[in-house]
């Protein structure tokens, strides 16, 4: 049996690492060896969205990087979740216990996320939060031994919301998946749009998940209001996209507002029924050269352009395995520490703080998909229109929630 | 056994039923010693997800295998069961985990009861179909209500310690626990079959308007067994909350109530150890494949062995294993 072989190598290198542990200082790599786990939806829903391309990413990484840390190889394992708390906690459970991984990276939907990030604060493991969007990550659900490192729900919300308000969009429409990460998305927006000048003038709730938005569509072309805003995800996003472009919702002078929509999103529902859609991200490939060289890199690997959440696990790694190395220990609370005190400037990531709430806060982007006319490639499709520096766009730590911040 | 020979020679039946018997009895103290010694062997943490899921299918079992009744709304009482417990564990600190586990399990009985009395009154597809539209309602109140945490689920629930004084953090302890849970539940099922009341529920399966016409209340039989299996279900649930210290959504969708189907229909239906073994097959091919680089054919390849399975040992594996020995060593 494997899992015979997987105990018996286990307690070896358990017997190993307590020697290794006693004969030399504390300050060292464990078992001599860097282990990453990457835990993703591998299969389902977030598959484009991080998948088997953040693996790529995080191997990129490593090969970049020279595949060691001061002559400590380092070792990727990988392991679908299929979107399932269980199976993500138990999965990172076993890696803790039985191989001694010292990261967990990738991380898509929020309950996996929260359900590792508890494993992780429990068994004093270190985890970087990629794919999920929920901003609670860092804030009611925060741990001092978790990073949440490319976007989360609230630049999304509030950098759209504030930039469309500004450019003359004053009256909205909610389409609201009725569950709580639907309300949440809906009362950010519904805060940013009043603050700036704008109104809500009318708003409907969906059940989730719904595939015909018809019956809503209507509803907001009705409503008169210049902007729908999207506050759904996934799936539900898709659909709604769709229908309102069925329903010739743009045409009619009507602008939809994403507030969660990536760029595998918008390209497997093409720049037709996309068109003009406001919305922010935290990268985009095409914004400036040293983007543009790494997602060539990427490009020829896996043959498809990358999303921000891609982008950031390639970045994430990257600074991980530099902290490792500075740090010269793979103890979680050290280069936990290690990783805040540098600051973040890559291909990626721009002005970017890890901040004590574990936010790794970066500048975001206000974007609008193009035309068909405008672009001309299968993967040209945002143009970035601003700027949203790093300080403004995450939750300033004055409102968090978190037990690490002291308020 | 055939009825000719009871009626032939009483004594020699009697005694190769006896016979039976204790190598029956003999080969589940071999099982138990198996489940003894197994976490010393395997990753305590995945053999307590397989007894979990074994005690959901067992329970899923005795309705399909032994009353007939295909439920598709099981996932229903394996997420109450484990919400109610996460909830109460999560919230009242004081609660030990036992206390948390029978509220759990009430509750889902208690659910397993009201959906029992509006589910049966239907027969064949439309029971199912009620069962799951009720099962659909109950996964939308979990979504909504505040304190399952909607989509992230309900997390950090205290493994806590048993009768107030054993620590269930360390992972053998908790092992031992819920292998305890396991042949509690395993034991009812056992008994419940091999009682009058079960051979009263295997004639309901066979013909009921038959048993009708013997004079049995099919209905109440019927409801008993729906409660039965909607409990154990729940302990199923509100166990597996303890061990992962999680409840969330995955348990109520209706993938779960298709999940314990193909564990029952893979292992054998209506046999008492094929649920065990379906469950444990399902398991590890999704731990196994989950890490492996087939990571991403996990649905297809499961959907491929249920083909093959259906298609070409209906039995199930413990079934066929069963008909095997019978055909030659008996």
């Amino acid at each position: 049996m494997t899992f015979m072989k997987k105990t018996l190598t286990a307690s070896i290198t358990l017997a190993a690492a307590t020697s290794m542990a006693i004969s030399t200082a504390q300050a060292d790599i464990s078992d001599g060896e860097v282990r990453i786990g990457y835990l993703a939806d591998m299969s389902g829903t977030y598959r484009d969205l991080a998948g088997p391309g953040g693996e790529a990413a995080m191997e990129m990484a490593i090969e970049d990087f020279g595949g060691s840390v001061n002559g400590a190889p380092i070792e990727i394992l990988s392991a679908d979740d299929r979107n399932s708390a269980d199976v993500g906690a138990n999965t990172v459970r076993e890696w803790i216990d039985q191989d001694n991984v010292d990261m967990v990276g990738g991380l898509v939907a929020s309950s996996v996320s929260i359900a590792v990030t508890n494993v992780l604060e429990e068994n004093n493991g270190l985890g970087i939060v990629s794919g999920s969007a929920a901003s609670s990550i860092t804030n009611e659900h925060c741990t001092p031994n978790h990073i949440h490192y490319v976007y989360d729900t609230y630049p999304l919300a509030n950098g759209t919301a504030k930039a469309v308000v500004d450019q003359g969009g004053d009256s909205w429409f909610m389409l609201t998946a009725d569950y709580a990460f639907g309300h949440a998305l809906e009362g950010d927006v519904t805060e940013v749009v009043e603050e700036s000048g704008g109104e809500i003038v009318g708003g409907v709730r969906h059940p989730f998940p719904t595939s015909d938005f018809s019956s809503y569509i209507l509803q907001a072309q009705g409503s008169g209001a210049k902007i729908v805003g999207l506050a759904n995800a996934g799936a539900d996003t898709v659909n709604a996209i769709t229908t309102a472009s069925q329903f010739g919702l743009t045409q009619s002078g009507q602008q939809l507002a994403g507030l969660l929509i990536f760029l595998n999103d918008v390209h497997s529902l093409g720049l037709e029924s996309t068109q003009n859609l406001l919305l922010t991200t935290g990268w985009y490939w095409d914004m400036d050269d040293e983007a543009r060289a790494w997602s060539d890199r990427y490009f020829e690997e896996v043959g498809a352009r990358p999303t921000m959440v891609q982008a950031g696990i390639y970045s994430s790694t990257m600074h991980y395995l530099k902290s490792v190395e500075a740090a010269g220990t793979d103890d979680p609370e050290v280069v936990r520490a290690q990783m805040a005190a540098e600051p973040i400037n890559d291909f990626f990531a721009r002005n970017g703080q890890i901040r004590e709430d574990g936010r790794m806060v970066h500048d975001m982007y206000l974007a609008q998909v193009k035309t068909p006319e405008e672009s001309t490639g299968e993967w040209d499709l945002y143009n970035i229109l601003s700027t949203i520096p790093a300080d403004e766009a995450y939750r300033p730590l004055s409102e968090s929630q978190c037990d690490l911040v002291q308020n | 056994m055939s009825d000719a020979q009871t009626l032939a020679r009483p004594s020699a039946v009697m005694e190769r039923q006896k016979r039976a018997i204790m190598r029956r009895n003999l080969f589940y103290v071999a099982l138990v010693v198996v489940g003894l010694v197994a976490p010393f062997v395997a990753y305590p943490v995945f053999l307590m997800k397989v007894l979990c899921f074994a005690l959901f299918a067992c329970a899923f079992n005795l309705l399909l295998g032994y009353a007939g009744l295909l439920s598709f709304g099981h996932a229903a009482f394996l997420a109450t069961g484990g919400y109610i417990t996460g909830y109460l564990l999560a919230s009242y600190p004081g609660l030990t985990p036992e206390i948390g586990i029978m509220a759990g399990t009430l509750v889902a009985t208690a659910l397993g009861a009201l959906f029992g009395i509006l589910a049966i009154r239907r027969q064949g597809i439309y029971f199912a179909m009620v069962t799951l539209a009720l099962a659909q309602l109950v996964y939308f109140v979990f979504v909504q209500a505040p304190f399952t945490g909607g989509e992230d689920g309900l997390h950090g629930v205290p493994r806590g310690e048993l009768l107030g004084f054993i620590s269930l953090s360390n992972n053998l302890a908790m092992y031992y626990f819920v292998f305890a849970v396991f042949l509690f539940g395993f034991a009812l099922i056992q008994r419940t079959v091999h009682s009058p009341y079960g051979q009263v529920l295997k004639a309901i399966r066979e013909n009921e308007p038959r048993a009708v016409s013997l004079g049995y209340n099919t209905d109440m039989y019927k409801l008993v067994a729906f409660v039965i299996s909607a409990a154990l279900a729940g302990l199923a649930g509100s166990t597996k909350t303890v061990v992962f210290q999680l409840a969330s959504l995955t348990d109520a969708h209706w993938h779960m109530s298709g999940e314990v189907i193909l564990m029952t229909l893979l292992g054998g239906v209506g046999t008492l150890l094929g649920p065990i073994m379906g469950a444990g097959i399902v398991v590890s091919l999704q731990h196994v494949l989950s890490q492996s680089p087939l990571g991403n054919w996990v649905s297809v390849i499961l959907g491929i062995i249920f083909v093959i399975c259906v298609l070409s040992f209906r039995s199930g594996i413990v079934g066929e294993i069963a008909r095997m020995y019978n055909k030659n060593f008996k």
